[in-house]
């Protein structure tokens, strides 16, 4: 059995004018140590998901339905206390801006060790042991008077090691990074990524990684989930989804990458943008921005536009796409035709 | 901490300076001393004499210069109402004012903090939509009206029994408000003497009861402000980035909500409140007004009516010095809760 398993988790939110359904029927694994990396545009649910795991998704939003396996225990019906066990115990998280993430007027020494106290019983001098421990592993320098630092000392790449450290204070089994190197400048993007992957190959560490970025993805990443208005439109292993990408939204995404583009030329994009959650198209989701919505005779798929597309394997990956279902089915009835006149 | 006590005492002393110039203008162009001094009898010929003598026909800049020299020493002058030491009069005046401020103080920080965090924790709960809309009537009724009210409930009291008799609690607010045995609602009762003209509310039993509902009243319109800013500022604190962190963290939302929170809520708490601490000051002319508090704001009116401008300028400075030295204390304990203000001046 997989470390964490997601099974068709519903999360909605609340709101005045009615329900809006953030995340529908999303389903992935994580093995121990397996890194996961979670991709789509702004809107698609990729950081609703990753709080969904921990269930600190903010009122008025919450779980709806499906359900959240982590290591034999259901996190989703836990009650607030148990899961405050789980939390930045065996499952840390990593916030996107690291100007924000830390408390502005605590120090961060008590901020490393309140985490290991609640956790943990120990003693002052062992959590500072410890927590000194983890800076040296983020490789801060002179990390004994960080502690007694605050936030607003240190930069934006500082405070981010500070944060993965304290992410791995309590050598937890997953970590979540929630786009953990957007804010920072693109100098420090790939240093820090790479501190990231380096402690958790090294520590045996899960990671599932929140991004828009396929670059990223591609380099750190086993397997990824392109998620697309609250849905998972294509999983499976990252090399495979980014050399032979089936999704016309994930062909979009990566076509639309800079290094894509002929020099000298505008770059590709998927023209219009995301839909609302609220008024979400009928059928699949994504058919008003689709380029291959067109059948030969010029008229839409009527599946397109009328049906949820449902999972079809393509590889090893699946892909929730009628073009590529018909395609799949296609190429079997003409194997299966090719059988049949040459026995 | 030295050199920002320095700093701090240099915007204190030019505060001062602006606050002084405004006084002594206002000394300056109101009525005439000399006909507040003698008498309808004395001629014109002694009053020119009397004028020159007082120095009164010099330059601006000079008179202001020895009132400059005098206020730096605490001589402001004689009243002439009391024919004392302008000081005296205030030294007399001023324990009771302080006695009332902090007595209000007290009840805006005890009552405000708790409240105020209750209502951000639990917003939909019945007991923080009562205390908001309570909070609402509070800040739009003046503290004049919310004077004459507790009077006539607490003081006075009323013939109706509006609680349930046959309950514990309903008796007891019952009682509360019956016309026997009000509050006292007039003057200072019978104070404790410290030491020199202090006198002071706070060392005996009955002294309290009298400082309630001058306390109460005063309070009435600060405490409503002050459970909205911290409701409003708590409410904004939770929805920020560090809290969901510290969430994450697996910390209990007790230290979440009284630590993490509660410390960034009090920033813009304690700025507000140093200024605000200071107005109080001002308000209680009317609250010393209605239960006849023996105060420097019943004083204050007193002079006004009399004409009595020594005393009116003195009171002008004194409350700004206090305005400038509580000011000064908030800025201190500002710089020690919020660690991004360095109070030792050296580099960060």
């Amino acid at each position: 059995m997989a470390l964490l398993e997601v099974n068709h988790l519903d999360v909605r939110f609340a709101l005045r004018l009615g329900e809006v359904h953030a995340l529908r029927d999303v389903n992935f694994t994580l093995e121990r140590g397996e890194r996961l990396g979670i991709v789509g545009e702004s809107g698609a649910g990729k950081s609703v998901a990753a709080f969904s795991l921990l269930n600190l998704i903010a009122k008025p939003g919450f779980i709806a339905g499906g359900e959240v396996r982590f290591d034999g225990q259901q996190l989703n019906s836990m009650s607030e206390r148990a899961l405050r066990k789980v939390r930045g115990n065996r499952i840390s998280m990593i916030f996107q801006d690291p100007m924000m993430t830390l408390n502005p007027v605590l120090s961060i020494g008590e901020q490393m060790l309140e985490c290991l106290k609640a956790h943990r019983r120990i003693s002052s001098k062992e959590a500072r042991a410890i927590a000194l421990d983890k800076l040296y592993q983020v490789q801060i320098p002179s990390p004994e008077t960080r502690l007694d630092q605050y936030p607003h000392e240190l930069s934006g790449g500082m405070r981010q090691r500070i944060i993965i450290a304290i992410a791995l204070l309590l050598d937890p089994d997953i970590i979540i990074a929630d786009e953990p190197t957007t804010a920072l400048d693109v100098t420090i993007q790939a240093e820090i990524m790479a501190l990231l992957l380096e402690l958790c190959e090294k520590h045996n560490v899960g990671l599932i990684l929140i991004t828009h970025d396929l670059g990223v993805v591609s380099q750190v990443t086993q397997r990824m989930l392109v998620m697309y208005a609250g849905r998972v439109i294509e999983q499976g292993p990252t090399r495979e989804i980014i050399n032979d990408p089936q999704h016309p939204y994930t062909q979009g995404l990566i076509n639309a990458l800079p290094q894509m583009a002929t020099p000298g030329e505008k770059l590709n994009q998927i023209r219009g943008s995301m839909p609302s959650l609220s008024n979400l198209p009928s059928g699949c989701a994504f058919h008003p921005r689709c380029d291959f919505i067109n059948r030969a005779d010029g008229q839409p798929r009527p599946a397109c536009t009328q049906q949820v597309p449902g999972f079809v394997e393509s590889g090893n990956c699946q892909v929730a796409c009628h073009m590529v279902a018909e395609l799949i089915d296609k190429e079997a009835t003409d194997e299966a035709r090719l059988k049949e006149t040459n026995p | 901490m030295i050199a920002f006590l320095v700093k701090r005492l240099f915007h204190a002393l030019l505060v001062m300076f602006v606050i002084s110039i405004i006084a002594f203008a206002i000394q300056d162009n109101l009525g005439d001393p000399i006909q507040q001094m003698v008498g309808q009898s004395v001629p014109e010929s002694e009053r020119a004499e009397l004028r020159e003598e007082l120095g009164l026909n010099d330059p601006f800049l000079v008179q202001y210069a020895r009132f400059a020299i005098n206020a730096a020493q605490f001589d402001f002058g004689y009243s002439y109402v009391f024919n004392q030491p302008t000081t005296e009069v205030i030294a007399r005046h001023l324990p009771a004012t302080l006695e009332l401020v902090a007595a209000a103080t007290f009840l805006i920080i005890t009552l405000s903090v708790p409240i105020g965090v209750y209502s951000a924790i639990k917003p939909r709960a019945w007991l923080s939509r009562f205390f908001m809309g309570i909070s609402i009537v509070g800040i739009s009724i003046p503290v004049f009206l919310t004077a004459i009210m507790l009077i006539q409930l607490f003081a006075i009291g009323v013939s109706w029994t509006p609680f349930p008799v046959d309950t514990a609690w309903g008796s007891w607010l019952n009682d509360l408000i019956s016309t026997e045995g009000g509050m006292p609602a007039y003057g200072r009762g019978n104070p404790v003497p410290v030491f020199g003209t202090w006198e002071t509310n706070f060392a005996s039993l009955e002294g309290l009861t009298y400082l309630v509902l001058p306390a109460v009243s005063l309070a009435s319109i600060m405490l409503p402000l002050f459970i909205r800013l911290i409701r409003a500022e708590m409410l904004e604190v939770m929805q920020s980035d560090y809290v969901k962190f510290a969430r994450a963290k697996g910390i209990s939302m007790r230290r979440i909500y009284f630590l993490h929170a509660l410390k960034n809520t009090m920033l813009p708490v304690i700025t507000v409140g140093g200024v605000q601490i200071g107005t109080l000051v001002a308000y209680t002319i009317l609250t010393e007004t209605v239960f006849q508090w023996p105060g420097m704001g019943l004083m204050f009116l007193d002079a006004i009516e009399r004409s009595d401008i020594p005393l009116i300028v003195t009171y002008l400075m004194i409350v700004g010095l206090i305005f400038v030295i509580t000011n000064t204390i908030v800025d201190l304990i500002y710089g020690l809760v919020n660690p991004t203000v360095k109070l030792t001046g050296k580099p960060a």
